[in-house]
């Protein structure tokens, strides 16, 4: 019984996780429509700037989860203005290829700059020390972790939902045109999404790094998770992200505790039954796109 | 519309999961030629082929045996039984198809006459009929697969790095005598990593002990806490993991922060704690004990020159790969050295190959004539913090290990 308890506390905190990485492309896909493929990118540069400030400049990881995000909003705030604007009129395919190629352009920056050896990150003494529950010990950080995603995805929702600026989101996530019409200024809107995405996604690979570590190609494998757990959970829904999240880290810790060796087809399995039963996933929302 | 999109998203993630499974998502579309020597192909010039992975998640293993390669060249400048050697330098990713490629570059287009490198066994495996068929002189550098000097052994084939039973075996009786007599063993899930804990469980059984468990994570598993609780919860004494470059750094770390530290031994190969992951894995290193063949603390006349010689000349500390590129360069030159330069007949190279035998940073050198395998020191090593620091201490020598070859 104890081990069953542990291993859900495992399950969640690997989903919230996985929460914490996704969220961003999920808030980007769901409102503006576009497929970031280069999320895992942002996440990565996240990481890799949080590497440079806890080891080099300010030895701060508190700092570092501030600047990084920043740092990858910059980015994403160029990104958008300059490229992604355009493509706004031409569908979702230019879209991914887009950004899929901007994924590459990073991963070859990246690399050249950081190189190619593992790295880690540092987690701060203050979330350092363990935790004994029901007999086992567990890492105080993946405690906080959990913290994390439930604040990140308790903050989105009541924006989403509870501020005028939610409101003027849902309204141009429905009609573009009238609610320019009405006076709001659409441009800015979608701007601020997606840098909105980006700081989530830089947030997401500091808050990330300290487990899963830096290391060649991590953006494309972080890309996947984030893909899966956006399908599962349905397209434009923050709860169903955060549903798919849960469902999904639970899910695969129990694979591994009980089939080691199906792990993985597990997922998948539950993705593909998902796609059957529910085409728009679990939570997702049955809006036509204008 | 919204079914197509999400149609399209399963195509792509479908597309990256290739991708990424094949490590071909990031192959450079030219070539990285980077001829040393100047590159006249005229008759007082040897040619040696090089296929290593700079791009990839082996990437920094690639750069490393380069780097070890040209140290050692540039030590005898560039030359060998009165001729200049020239390197060329294919990336091959780690991608057996994309090695094959350019093996079969190297051979036609560039003519070498010695070839040098791969990685990943999978690639080693890939070339070996091509080597074979065209006797194109091949001394592996790295990958360790039993197979290449078992059942894929060719004449043309020799090997100077490891094998994986090596590996696996050295540690097997040392582990019973030095940990207790039940161990639980937890192996990435891919063929290297189950060929080394065969080797060590199969050892370790012999000598008396028990495995009490099994676990075979994926390769690239990024959270190791399910398996953590589940060994934490078994009555070993302790733990035997295989797992190299970001997967030794996660498990490593995690290993500590679920506790398992306390309770258990933590033993594995020298990957486990390679001298380019301990700086990211901390205090977590503390205690664990490795098998290896070269060690950077390993105290002899020629590693104390090897090691002394690599920081002068690239500025960081010499990995286990660096090691490897050294050694393939010196074995090179020394059979150049013994023909007088003439590399015309393969099989006089390899004669001469097979005969190279001197005192290597790693210990006292030479091959199995039989497998055409290294037989060399294995070293246990034990992980202890120095000036803030964690370093390999070498704990045991067991020497002359020598592959059976079946």
């Amino acid at each position: 019984m104890e081990i069953i308890i542990a291993q859900l506390i495992n399950g969640v905190s690997y989903g919230m996780l996985l929460f914490v990485i996704t969220c961003g492309l999920a808030l980007v896909f769901g409102i503006l429509g576009v497929l970031n493929l280069a999320h895992g990118s942002l996440y990565m540069i996240g990481s890799y700037v949080a590497y440079s400030l806890t080891t080099t400049f300010t030895q701060s990881f508190w700092t570092a989860l501030i600047v990084a995000p920043l740092a990858v909003a910059v980015i994403a705030l160029v990104i958008e203005r300059t490229l992604l604007r355009v493509t706004y009129q031409l569908g979702h395919l230019s879209q991914v290829l887009l950004t899929f190629g901007l994924a590459y352009v990073f991963h070859d920056l990246t690399k050249w700059i950081w190189g190619s050896n593992v790295l880690s990150i540092r987690v701060p003494d203050l979330l350092s020390g363990s935790v004994t529950i029901v007999g086992q010990t567990f890492p105080l950080y993946r405690l906080v972790v959990i913290g994390v995603g439930i604040i990140i995805a308790a903050g989105l929702w009541w924006i989403q939902n509870k501020t005028r600026w939610g409101a003027i989101i849902r309204a141009g996530l429905s009609d573009r045109e009238m609610i320019g019409a009405l006076g709001v200024n659409i441009n800015l809107v979608f701007t601020t999404i997606f840098v909105l995405g980006g700081i989530l996604a830089g947030f997401g690979g500091v808050v990330a790094s300290p487990i899963l570590g830096l290391y060649p190609d991590m953006e494309f494998q972080t890309l996947i998770l984030a893909l899966i757990v956006l399908v599962i959970g349905g397209l434009g829904s923050i709860a169903g992200t955060f549903t798919a999240s849960v469902l999904v880290g639970v899910l695969e810790t129990f694979g591994r505790y009980l089939f080691p060796e199906l792990s993985m087809f597990l997922i998948f399995g539950l993705m593909a039954m998902i796609l059957v039963w529910r085409p728009s996933g679990l939570l997702g929302k049955q809006v036509v796109e204008g | 519309m919204k079914k197509s999109v999400v149609m399209s998203l399963c195509v792509v993630a479908l597309l990256l999961m290739l991708s990424a499974c094949g490590n071909s998502a990031m192959n450079q579309a030219g070539g990285s030629d980077e001829g040393e020597g100047n590159g006249s192909s005229s008759d007082d010039t040897i040619k040696i082929g090089t296929i290593l992975p700079f791009s990839g998640v082996y990437a920094s293993l690639g750069k490393d045996l380069s780097a070890g390669m040209k140290l050692y060249f540039e030590s005898v400048d560039w030359k060998a039984g009165g001729k200049k050697i020239e390197l060329i330098e294919e990336d091959t990713a780690a991608d057996p198809q994309e090695a094959l490629r350019r093996t079969r570059k190297l051979m036609d287009q560039d003519q070498v006459d010695m070839l040098t490198g791969a990685v990943s066994t999978a690639v080693a495996y890939a070339i070996r009929d091509e080597v074979n068929s065209n006797q194109l002189p091949y001394l592996a550098s790295h990958a360790g697969g039993n197979d290449l000097t078992r059942g894929e052994r060719s004449d043309y084939i020799w090997r100077s790095s490891f094998s994986s039973w090596q590996l696996g075996n050295s540690m097997g009786q040392w582990a019973y005598e030095n940990v207790g007599d039940q161990i639980y063993v937890a192996a990435a899930d891919y063929a290297f990593g189950k060929e080394v804990s065969a080797a060590f469980m199969e050892a370790y059984r012999a000598a008396g002990g028990e495995v009490v468990g099994e676990v075979y994570p994926p390769l690239g598993n990024n959270d190791y806490a399910s398996y953590l609780t589940t060994i934490a919860d078994s009555e070993a004494d302790g733990v035997y993991a295989f797992f190299a470059g970001s997967d030794a750094v996660r498990f490593v770390q995690q290993f500590e922060e679920y506790g398992l530290k306390e309770k258990f031994d933590l033993l594995g190969s020298g990957w486990l704690v390679s001298e380019d992951l301990r700086e990211s894995i901390g205090s977590a290193a503390e205690g664990i004990y490795a098998a290896s063949f070269w060690d950077y603390n390993l105290e002899n006349e020629q590693n104390q020159k090897f090691v002394e010689a690599y920081e002068a000349a690239y500025d960081r500390r010499p990995t286990v790969e660096s090691l490897e590129g050294y050694d393939a360069a010196r074995i090179i030159v020394e059979t150049i050295e013994a023909l007088d330069g003439d590399v015309s007949d393969p099989d006089k190279v390899i004669e001469a190959m097979s005969a190279v035998e001197f005192d290597s940073p790693r210990g006292p050198f030479a091959f199995d004539q039989e497998t055409h395998h290294v037989i060399q020191n294995m070293y246990i090593l034990e992980t202890v913090t120095e000036n803030g620091r964690t370093e390999n201490k070498v704990i045991e020598k067991i020497e002359g290990v020598q592959d059976p070859g079946e």
